[in-house]
């Protein structure tokens, strides 16, 4: 076990995922010399050559569309997007090509690409640096829609994601790339794939009383409110998959605990929480003891920074939810 | 209705191997020697690819097919290039490109079938080196210079060509394309076919100046053809790819031809464009132009031109038949190959339509 920030394990999953295939190549802005803007590819340049780490010219479209051509060649790339607000210009080709290629082709070509974006708040950022579009992703047949929460879990999943036929969209966590964890390097993530499975949640605390289904940045923040959690034990889950969604984790605890409150940064409305509160209201319906509750983003654009502590859910929103789901 | 000038059609200054009167004329830069053989087998080509087209036009119009998006007109232009390819190159071309999936081996009724609404696709791009229809307007054109920046990673000197329109190059995605492809030095040859028509619009809409000439901004040559010559298509076309394999980077070619049908089925072009304009372009039609060379050179007779007839229609009667007989995809199917690997979510419902047909019992559900 090594001590890492979550930005040096994905740093040394993708160096792994490289030694393992030749067909690996990274792809982006920023991404060479420089190591990316926050430092994620830093050295694989060097060690891997230009032709594995390639500097893309500054636009999103031509990354994401000349990517669709490498893997028709053969080549699985790992596609860096600068920040969240910078993916729409993508969007066409992700939404039009990546997802449906496979199934446009009668499975003769998959598109094995993994779209790597920081997202997420609580950086103090300007406008386009701090937003949380994963839903776009998540409604988008055709893609799978990673987002880990601590340096393990993305060490192994940034390897599992390229490892993937299917395009992966890998939302990172970015106000939670300096935060430290344990990694255990040798293990090895397509071994541990029965064990580690990306597409299934993580039970990251168990608990009795509440389940708090959260992901990514959340995940820290759920975790502070279980452990300050006085009246109530919090059993928390990491979704860890958008796409497809682990309900059958959820369900499990739900049934268990009978409340849940769902947490993400992402505005409310039509989001990831919406469809978890709906199927397990479909599957839980006579276990249930109050309503599913959310707690999410408003539904306003990101606001400037100085307000983004209003905007995002943090320890006390939670637990306010946790005790309204108690006092039902 | 617009008024059109009939100066918008006129290019002087493009490459021509063959007058509209089927009179060879030479080219201080480009040439071709093709064998008598090889001339008989392009004009079969273009009337074969032209009897495809003109039973698919019927076939949407008895309610056969969907849609249809017609190449009448611009057969030159597509069979010229795709006959130039190499079996290892490969092709990304548009809806409208019949031309070039038939020189890439993909038989009619594969081209057909998307268009009938049986699939999304209709044949393995892979193994014909020919990429699906792309029907968002200009995507394609960057997966043509990705994939070419996968054969320069791999050292190799296959080559790809990105197709497509005139109204193509308005999009962002095709002015991308010109810089990835530039800054990559990719092994690329972008063939645009400026039929002179985006839908209703002009190609004046698109651009302030001839397409090939946009080229030079992005740092690598364009050239304009005579898209309806196809021995001009062909020099030209056959250039740009030897430049590419030689590591010398991309071409654009502006095929100057022009849409002799409707956008597709669904459009009706006597809003916007005068019939003086077809009647322009019916004199410079491709096919006849090399019939009439071939004839003047004694290279084919009567008896070739009889057989090819008889050719196509009996390709004709495939199709008609061929169309008609598709079979229809069972329920199941749409959750065919949306992920390569097993999805739950997809699993879940598949069972679901599957236990909800079964439920119908022996009553057909629709």
């Amino acid at each position: 076990m090594t001590t890492m920030t979550m930005a040096k394990a994905l740093n040394a999953g993708l160096r792994r995922a490289m030694e393992a295939d030749d067909r690996v190549v990274l792809f982006g802005e920023d991404i060479g010399r420089l190591g990316g803007v926050f430092r994620i590819t830093d050295g694989l340049q060097k060690d891997f050559g230009e032709h594995r780490v390639m500097d893309a010219p500054l636009a999103e479209s031509g990354i994401v569309g000349t990517a669709v051509g490498m893997a028709m060649r053969g080549y699985r790339p790992v596609l860096e997007i600068q920040f969240d607000g910078f993916v729409y210009p993508a969007f066409d080709q992700i939404v039009s090509q990546v997802a449906k290629m496979h199934r446009r082709t009668e499975g003769t070509v998959p598109m094995p690409i993994v779209i790597r974006i920081p997202y997420g708040g609580g950086i103090g950022a300007v406008e386009h640096h701090s937003e949380s579009p994963e839903a776009y992703f998540a409604h988008t047949a055709g893609l799978r829609v990673l987002t880990p929460s601590d340096p393990q879990a993305a060490y192994l999943t940034i390897q599992q994601a390229i490892a993937c036929q299917d395009p992966v969209v890998y939302f990172e966590p970015k106000r939670r790339y300096w935060d430290k964890g344990e990694v255990d390097e040798q293990v090895d993530a397509l071994d541990l794939l029965q064990v580690a499975d990306p597409w299934r949640a993580r039970v990251v605390r168990t608990g009795s009383d509440v389940t708090v289904a959260c992901y990514g940045p959340m995940v820290r923040t759920c975790l502070e409110a279980a452990e300050a959690s006085t009246d109530a034990s919090l059993e928390v889950i990491d979704l860890q998959s958008l796409s497809p969604l682990d309900l059958d984790t959820v369900i499990a605890s739900v049934e268990r605990t009978g409340r849940l409150v769902v947490v993400h940064e992402a505005s409310g409305n039509a989001g990831l929480g919406a469809e978890v509160a709906a199927r397990v209201a479909e599957r839980c319906f006579f276990t249930l003891e109050a309503p599913v509750l959310r707690v999410t983003g408003y539904d306003v654009p990101y606001p400037p920074s100085r307000l983004e502590e209003h905007f995002l859910p943090d320890l006390d929103r939670v637990l306010d939810a946790v005790d309204r789901a108690m006092a039902f | 209705m617009t008024a059109v000038s009939l100066d918008g059609v006129r290019s002087p200054g493009a490459v021509q191997l063959l007058s509209p009167e089927g009179e060879r004329v030479a080219h201080p830069e480009y040439d071709i020697a093709l064998s008598d053989a090889e001339l008989r087998s392009l004009y079969r080509d273009l009337v074969l690819v032209r009897r495809v087209d003109t039973e698919a036009t019927a076939l949407q119009r008895q309610g056969e097919l969907g849609l249809w998006a017609s190449c009448l007109g611009q057969e030159a232009a597509q069979v010229g290039s795709g006959r130039v390819l190499r079996p290892g190159d490969f092709a990304f071309p548009t809806y409208r490109d019949h031309g070039v999936t038939w020189t890439r081996g993909v038989p009619p009724l594969d081209m057909l079938s998307m268009f009938r609404g049986v699939t999304n696709g209709g044949w393995d791009p892979l193994q014909k080196r020919c990429a699906p229809y792309t029907i968002v307007i200009g995507n394609q054109a960057l997966h043509g210079v990705g994939y070419a920046m996968g054969i320069r990673l791999d050292g190799s000197d296959d080559a790809a060509i990105a197709y497509f329109g005139d109204g193509a190059t308005a999009e962002g995605d095709v002015n991308e394309a010109f810089v990835f492809a530039s800054v990559f030095n990719a092994p690329v040859v972008f063939f645009c076919q400026n039929n002179q028509w985006a839908i209703s619009q002009p190609r004046d809409r698109q651009s302030r100046v001839p397409i090939y000439e946009r080229a030079a901004g992005f740092g690598f040559p364009g050239v304009q053809v005579d898209g309806n010559d196809i021995l001009a298509v062909m020099a030209v076309t056959r250039h740009a790819l030897d430049r590419a394999r030689a590591g010398e980077g991309p071409t654009l070619i502006e095929a100057f031809t022009y849409r002799m049908a409707a956008h597709t089925s669904s459009d009706d072009p006597t809003r916007y464009r005068h019939a003086d304009e077809l009647e322009v372009w019916r004199l410079r039609d491709p096919i006849e132009r090399l019939k009439v060379f071939l004839a003047r050179q004694g290279l084919a007779d009567r008896q070739f031109f009889d057989q090819v007839e008889r050719e196509a229609d009996e390709l004709a009667v495939v199709v008609r038949d061929g169309v008609r007989a598709m079979p229809e995809p069972p329920s199941q199917a749409m959750f065919d190959h949306v992920y390569a690997e097993p999805h739950r979510l997809i699993e879940e419902q598949r069972r679901a339509v599957a236990d909800y047909d079964a439920s119908f019992g022996d009553e057909v559900h629709a």
